[in-house]
């Protein structure tokens, strides 16, 4: 019985094709726009969440100015009192539970390499850096103490950047200029891939902090402090230990407020991933209000379909329909035409959201659950928005009914 | 008793349409009974209440006032749903307009009836293949209407009527959309399933000639029974 008005209305909207599409179009849309926006959302999510893992675990990053939350002048202010050797100094000499400190300063840069050249991060730093950030190099050796200290023109770079430069050569032992003074390159970094913002995190060149200082930046400011915590403590109590150390060395009297700001980038994280979570929510309901105008335009086009067929429903109900029956057949033919049209939409989000994953370069995500979800939530509104016109077929007086032209 | 025994009985039956000043009697308290196996025509100038009576014979309708017993069954005093459940068991429709369904095959068509009583769809098909045979229609199950005359369309519908085997048909005005030669082989085809089936069947014509099909004409005139003769009788 189900499944012969299953078929009934499968022919009836086949008999109606461009007026059953047209229907459909707001349950299509609806869907699709719902299954791309939690696939690419939940593709967002997990990148961002692997970027910052990328950046470094438990992290803290230290930066000059005030925290901006506490709504004073934020990092462009010229009043702000950079970070110095001797703040990195003191941390490294008082820090307890940090795997490792590293001071880091950075900066655009045009970096050349024969006729190539390329602008690039360059960052002014020490080996403790890559410990800091879990950077690891795919060959050649870290900066030793020594050129750190005397800052020696050498250098690491990034894949992108090797790319540029070498092709399919290997760089070590090559002498690239940046900014006007050369640099030997000493080894490659391990490639981390685009942050979700686009940025492309191998597109960089480091080098020791002193030479940084003094043939980049022409001053001896520390733009950052990457304090790196130990397994066994977690960085929201590491956080009060910097701080501390910080207000210390720079002599911030206890009625001020701090001159610098402490970052936590598990914190970020999981900030940044709600965010993401609020933000495809959001547009999630966006897309509800177009399932709800489909609703709408379904029952519009189950009264017409009803008005059509009044003669019809008289026959049947003459016939011995009861009024159930009527009442499942439009019922029936509403919930197929939405679902169907669910059915589009969820190949055509799953189609959008597989083009969106690989423009970002986020993983296409597809959630089984979404899927379902979808495929419910569209039967649903059939059902909804059917049953009023389903309602009033059923109702018909079937003298009235057979009498209508 | 004999009135009991009726398969259809219509005591003092008023129906009434519209309020106060506009009010129409359409049945005047009209007292009738049918029995089982009857061929009765229904006739009467136009507005005198025939199809009134024949949607109340037919469960389609219930009467304002009075009573309208089918099978000792006080079914004007039944809901919808149990007077379609009444048509579905025990009467087919036969009506002017054929009223098939559109770009649906003769066999669907006959087939429907069989569906609202849940039959499974291999007894659908033989049933329906028989009755099409029954209306002489072998050759014609996978038409629609549309590629149908208006003659066996009729038939279609008949077969429709008589797929459930009711106990009752109820035709109004079956001939009005034919020409002479199809009218006579339609009443020839009512008259057999009449006669080899015991069907009771009551009809509304305008035609003397289709009435004296019948063994039984009642004349309606202004929703009252003018007269009522049987050809026994008269003979
Ligand atoms: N739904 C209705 N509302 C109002 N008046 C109605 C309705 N149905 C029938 N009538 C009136 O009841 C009277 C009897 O109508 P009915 O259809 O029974 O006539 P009939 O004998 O079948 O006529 P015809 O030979 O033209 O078919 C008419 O006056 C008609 O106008
Ligand atoms: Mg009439």
């Amino acid at each position: 019985m189900i499944w012969e008005t299953v078929r009934l209305s499968l022919r009836s909207i086949r008999r109606n094709v461009l007026r059953s599409f047209l229907t459909l179009l707001g349950i299509v849309i609806g869907v699709a726009a719902v299954i791309a926006m939690l696939t690419i959302g939940s593709g967002t999510t997990a990148k961002v969440k692997s970027d910052i893992a990328k950046l470094g675990s438990n992290l803290l990053v230290v930066r000059p100015g005030r925290p901006a939350s506490t709504g004073g002048p934020g990092g462009l202010d010229q009043a702000v009192r950079p970070l110095a050797d001797k703040d990195v100094a003191a941390l490294v000499a008082h820090l307890t539970g940090a795997r490792a400190i590293a001071p880091a300063s950075q900066k655009q840069v045009r970096v050349i390499f024969g006729t190539e050249s390329l602008t690039s991060g360059v960052t002014g730093t020490d080996s403790a850096y890559l410990d800091a950030r879990d950077w690891k190099l795919v060959s050649g050796r870290p900066f030793s103490d020594s050129e750190t200290r005397s800052g020696t023109g050498v250098c690491l770079i990034g894949e992108t950047v090797r790319q540029q430069f070498f092709g399919a050569g290997e760089p070590d032992g090559e002498i690239i200029r940046v900014n006007r003074t050369s640099c030997k390159i000493i080894g490659l970094l391990e490639p981390k891939g685009y942050t979700g913002f686009g940025q492309d995190q191998d597109n960089v060149v480091l080098m020791p902090l002193a030479a940084y200082q003094r043939r980049i930046a022409g001053n001896r400011d520390i733009d950052n402090i990457y304090v790196a915590a130990d397994d066994r403590t977690p960085t929201t109590e590491l956080q009060p230990r910097v701080e501390d150390i910080l207000r210390d060395t720079r002599r911030i009297t206890p009625d001020r407020e701090d001159d610098f700001s402490i970052r936590d980038m598990t914190q970020i994280a999981d900030a940044m991933a709600s965010a993401t979570t609020t933000m495809t929510g959001m547009l999630g309901a966006v897309a509800g209000v177009s399932l709800l105008v489909g609703g709408i335009g379904i029952m519009n086009i189950m009264l017409v379909s009803v008005t059509e067929r009044t003669r019809e429903i008289g026959i049947r109900l003459a016939i011995g329909a009861h009024e159930k029956h009527i009442l499942i057949q439009f019922l029936v033919e509403a919930t197929v035409l939405s679902l169907l049209g669910g059915i589009i939409g969820i190949l055509i989000g799953l189609a959008l959201a597989g083009l969106a994953s690989a423009a970002l370069t986020i993983p296409f995500a597809p959630s089984p659950a979404v899927i379902l979800l979808a495929v419910g939530f569209s039967a649903l509104i059939g059902m909804v928005f059917g049953f009023f016109p389903a309602l009033r077929g059923a109702r018909l007086d079937p003298i009235d009914a057979l009498r209508h032209e | 008793m004999a009135a009991n025994a009726a398969l259809i009985g219509f005591d003092t039956v008023w129906k009434s349409y519209g309020q106060g000043e506009a009010k129409v009697h359409a049945l005047a308290g009209v007292d009738l009974a049918i029995q089982r196996g009857e061929f009765v025509a229904i006739m009467g100038p136009s507005g005198s209440g025939k199809s009134t009576a024949m949607n109340i014979i037919g469960c389609l309708d219930t009467p304002t006032a009075g009573t309208y017993s089918f099978m000792g069954i006080d079914a004007g005093r039944l809901d919808r749903n149990r007077r379609a459940l009444l048509r579905n068991l025990y009467i087919g429709f036969v009506f002017q307009g054929y009223n098939l369904l559109p770009r649906t095959t003769a066999a669907e068509n006959v087939e429907l009836p069989l569906i609202y009583r849940g039959a499974p769809a291999r007894e659908r098909r033989d049933l329906a293949m028989q009755a099409l045979a029954e209306v002489g229609l072998v050759g014609r199950e996978h038409h629609t209407p549309a590629e149908l005359s208006g003659g066996q369309q009729q038939r279609v519908a008949i077969a429709r009527a008589i797929v459930t085997r009711p106990t009752l048909l109820v035709a109004d005005e079956p001939t009005g959309n034919l020409d002479t030669a199809r009218t006579h082989e339609i009443m020839e085809l009512l008259t057999r399933l009449n006669r080899d089936l015991g069907l009771t069947i009551a009809m509304v014509t305008h035609e003397a000639d289709v009435a004296d099909y019948a063994e039984r004409t009642i004349r309606f005139l202004d929703g009252h029974v003018a007269s009522d003769s049987s050809k026994l009788e008269v003979a």
